[in-house]
Order: C-alpha cells, then structure tokens, then sequence
C-alpha cells in the first residue's frame, strides 16, 4: 500500500472518531453530530492525502508528525471558523485541539507505514 | 640508555626483513600490521597506479607449510567474492621464495577501537549485523572462518563492513556446516588436536582442538564472544586465558576451558536482558544449545533493535508491556495525549 493510500484510510478513520469524540467534550453537538462526522472524516482525508504525499518524499518522523499536525491545524481553523448555527458561537479550541493532534497521528501513520516509490517489494 | 637503541635495533631489523619486491609490479611503501603468520605492507601498484595492502610470511615462520596456508588464505578469500570480504587482487612468490599475495587496502578503524571509542549501542549491534552477513556467506560456501574477533574486522570511513584474516578459515566439503557431516575436505583441514583461533574468542570445541566439532556453530560462538565485547568492553574468554598466553592466533594443545562465562548482565546491570540473553546463546558451550547458524543469531538481534520479542528470551509480562510501550512510544503519546487533551476540553465546558 502507499503512503497516500495510507494517510488517506487513516485519516478518514481518525478523521471519523475526532468527529464522534466531540460527543465526549462538547454533549451540546449532539443534534449535528451526523454532518460533524462527516466533515471530519473529510477533513481527516485530506489531512492524510498531504501527509502521505509529503511522507513519500520525505523520510522524517518528526518532520512527518508536524506537516500532519499544521495541516490538522490548518483545516481545523477552516472549520471552526463557521460557528455554530443554532449559538453563533465558533468552537475554535474544541475543533483546533483535537484536529491538529489527530493530524499529527497521520503524519506518524504515514511515515511508519506504507510504500514509497522505489522501495524493494517483499 | 639501552631502550631507545633497542627500538633503533628492532626498526633496523625490521626493515632489514622487508621483502625484495623486485620483479614484480609493487613498491613497498611501509609496514602496516604483523601477524603470528605474515606480515601485512602497504604497497603500490605500478600497474594500476594503486595502493595495495600486500601480506607476504614473515622470515621467521617461512616454510612450506606457511606458504600453502598463506596460498590457501588468498585462495579462500578470492572464492568468497562480497562486499564485507577484501577481494585479493593477486598471488606470487617473491625472488627469496616467500610467498605473498595482494589485496585491496582497508583504511578505517578495528572494531575494537571503535567500541572502546564509546560508540553507541545500537550502532554497535548494527555493525554486528553487518559482520553477520560475509561469515553468512562464507558459510553457505564452506568456510569456516574460525579466528573472528573485534581485532579482525574494520570498519572503512563510509560505514563498510570488512570481515579480515581468513588464515585459519576452514573448508568443509559438504557447504553446509551445521548439517552434521563431517568430511573436511583435503584443502584446510586441521589435524586433530590442533588448536587454531584466539583463546579468548574461541569455542569451547575449538579449544580443545576437536576440529572435526568445529562448524558454523563457532563462528556463532565467536560472534557472541563479539557481542559479548561490545556490550561489555572485553572477551568473554578473558578471564579464562592466562596473561601470557599469545593474543594471536596460536597452534598447540591446550586442555578445554571449563571455567563459566559471566553473563554481560553481571558484569554491567545497564546490559538489556534481550541482549544478555542473546549472548549467552550465542556462547553456549554445547554447539546444540546455540544458534544454529549466523541468519538465526543476526535474526534475533535485528528483533531486538526494531523492539520485538526475541526468541533467546522467554518475556515476563510487565517486561512485554515495558517492551510494547517503548516500541510505540510516540503514538501511545500521542494518543494519550489526544485524550488528555479531550478531558480537558470536557473540564472545561461544564466550569
């Protein structure tokens, strides 16, 4: 498997549970859970697609595990930069926080595992 | 008074003994290294405009015994064509008959001095690695190489790994030595009785001169004797060895050391219990109870580096769960940390 395929799977599975944990630190989204999954499962994807990209170029753990961690960041700040239709209140921290550690966990999947091109097949 | 003359009188011997090379394609240019056996120059290649590495049997033992064993050396080592071998480049017999051969010139430093260097423990399991896969080789083509120790391999300014001193290597007709045939072949073999090899390194089968118990199994003897050097700072036959007992190799009978080895564990605590146990299999002084080969030796030390189970030692729990967590140190942060990071966001919502 390569590792943009890598980064797109995991993000999307750690994209999807960022979205549900917010049940756990933010009870009041309940209502709009569904479509909070949804984005961050997107938001997940894209975050491992860049991960997995930047990992096939670069062979570096700490780097890997901050360019996932900006871009979580990154498009979590996008997010959250929408406020909540029914308050009006933006969730900067609750959205930002989780997203860019879940950002950095696909960066290390990324560059733990997965092909680059060129390397030998087993 | 009388020492500095000593030295003039050694060097003035010394050079005296320096071999004719006339006639041939080399120039000598220094002395590098002398062995029991021969003595290793740095030559130049006039041919080829090189420098060489040229071993020729030193005058004291030159006799035709020395000079089939230091053909049958060249012989064994441009067999075993590998990265981690010095290829010999030529052969010959020097206008005073002393047989030489050349070779590529290894620059770089010896095992044990970079280990006494203070290298770091996983470099220096690494390196043993890489020492692992030329005597691997050697031994799916028979050889035996029956003399390694830290002294006999460098390591070159780029990381290259170079197994040297085949002198004592020993052909096996069979090319698989541990499959229990005993059928030297006429070329290397050893009478028995006959003791080859560095005490301290050496197999307990070897010390005792059993030569037709001598297989791939010690090599893996001297491979942990190797381990047991990195891990400690010295052999692990060192303590069994009289002080006056020559360092090199060495021929003649010598009663079979019976003396226990003292684990790497108790002579530093620090030493991980994987590794302690690794050696101490590795060493094992029945050739059954260890390693079956050098693959299986290099096998369990590459699990241990890349943090998985190795088979020399049966885990406890608490050390599997020790083992685990240091093996995915970052993501079990990183997920602790996430959590960490959710209860807080939840602490803080309901303030």
């Amino acid at each position: 498997m390569n590792k943009p395929l890598v980064g797109l799977i995991v993000g999307g599975i750690v994209g999807a549970f960022d979205g549900l944990s917010a049940l756990f630190s933010a009870p009041e989204v309940a209502p709009q859970i569904a479509g909070i999954i949804v984005g961050s499962t997107f938001k997940g994807v894209i975050v491992g697609l860049i991960a997995g990209f930047f990992a096939r170029k670069v062979n570096s753990l700490p780097l890997g595990i901050a360019v996932g961690l900006l871009a979580g960041l990154l498009f979590a700040y996008l997010i959250a930069m929408s406020p909540d239709p029914a308050t009006g209140r933006h969730y900067y921290w609750e959205i930002m926080l989780p997203g860019s550690l879940a950002g950095a966990i696909v960066g290390y999947a990324t560059q733990k595992y997965g092909r680059r091109p060129g390397d030998a097949r087993a | 008074m009388s020492e500095p003359s000593d030295r003039a009188l050694d060097r003035l011997r010394r050079v005296a003994q320096w071999p004719d090379l006339t006639g041939t394609r080399y120039e000598l240019q220094s002395e590098v290294a002398r062995g029991g056996m021969g003595v290793v120059y740095l030559a130049r290649d006039r041919e080829l405009e090189r420098d060489v590495a040229l071993k020729v049997i030193a005058v004291e033992a030159a006799d035709a015994d020395t000079a089939e064993r230091l053909r049958r050396e060249a012989r064994t080592i441009a067999r075993l064509e590998h990265p981690g071998i010095v290829p010999v480049h030529d052969v010959g017999t020097l206008p005073d008959g002393r047989v030489f051969y050349a070779m590529k010139l290894v620059t770089g430093k010896r095992l044990d001095e970079l280990v006494k260097a203070g290298l770091p423990l996983r470099e220096r399991l690494r390196l043993l690695l890489r020492i692992g896969e030329p005597v691997a080789f050697a031994h799916a083509h028979g050889v035996i190489h029956r003399d390694l120790k830290p002294e006999n391999v460098m390591v070159g300014p780029f990381g290259e790994v170079l197994v040297m001193d085949w002198g004592v290597a020993k052909h096996r007709g069979d090319g698989n030595p541990a499959s229990g045939s005993r059928s030297p072949t006429a070329e290397g073999a050893t009478a028995h009785g006959t003791i080859v090899g560095t005490p301290a390194y050496m197999a307990p089968e070897q010390a005792r001169g059993d030569v037709e118990q001598v297989d791939a199994r010690s090599d893996v003897y001297a491979l942990g004797a190797i381990l047991y050097f990195m891990l400690t700072g010295r052999a692990p036959g060192a303590a069994l060895v009289s002080p006056d007992a020559p360092t090199r190799t060495w021929a003649g009978p010598r009663a079979p050391g019976t003396s226990r080895i003292q684990p790497p564990r108790e002579a530093d605590k620090d030493v991980p219990r994987a590794l302690d146990a690794i050696c101490l299999k590795a060493l094992a002084a029945e050739p059954a109870l260890r390693y079956p080969g050098v693959s299986e030796l290099s096998d369990d030390v590459a699990r241990y580096l890349e943090g998985e189970r190795v088979l020399a030692h049966p885990e406890r729990l608490a050390e599997r769960a020790l083992r685990f967590a240091s093996r995915y140190r970052t993501p079990i942060l990183l997920l602790l940390a996430y959590v960490v990071m959710r209860v807080v966001l939840l602490l803080v919502a309901r303030v």
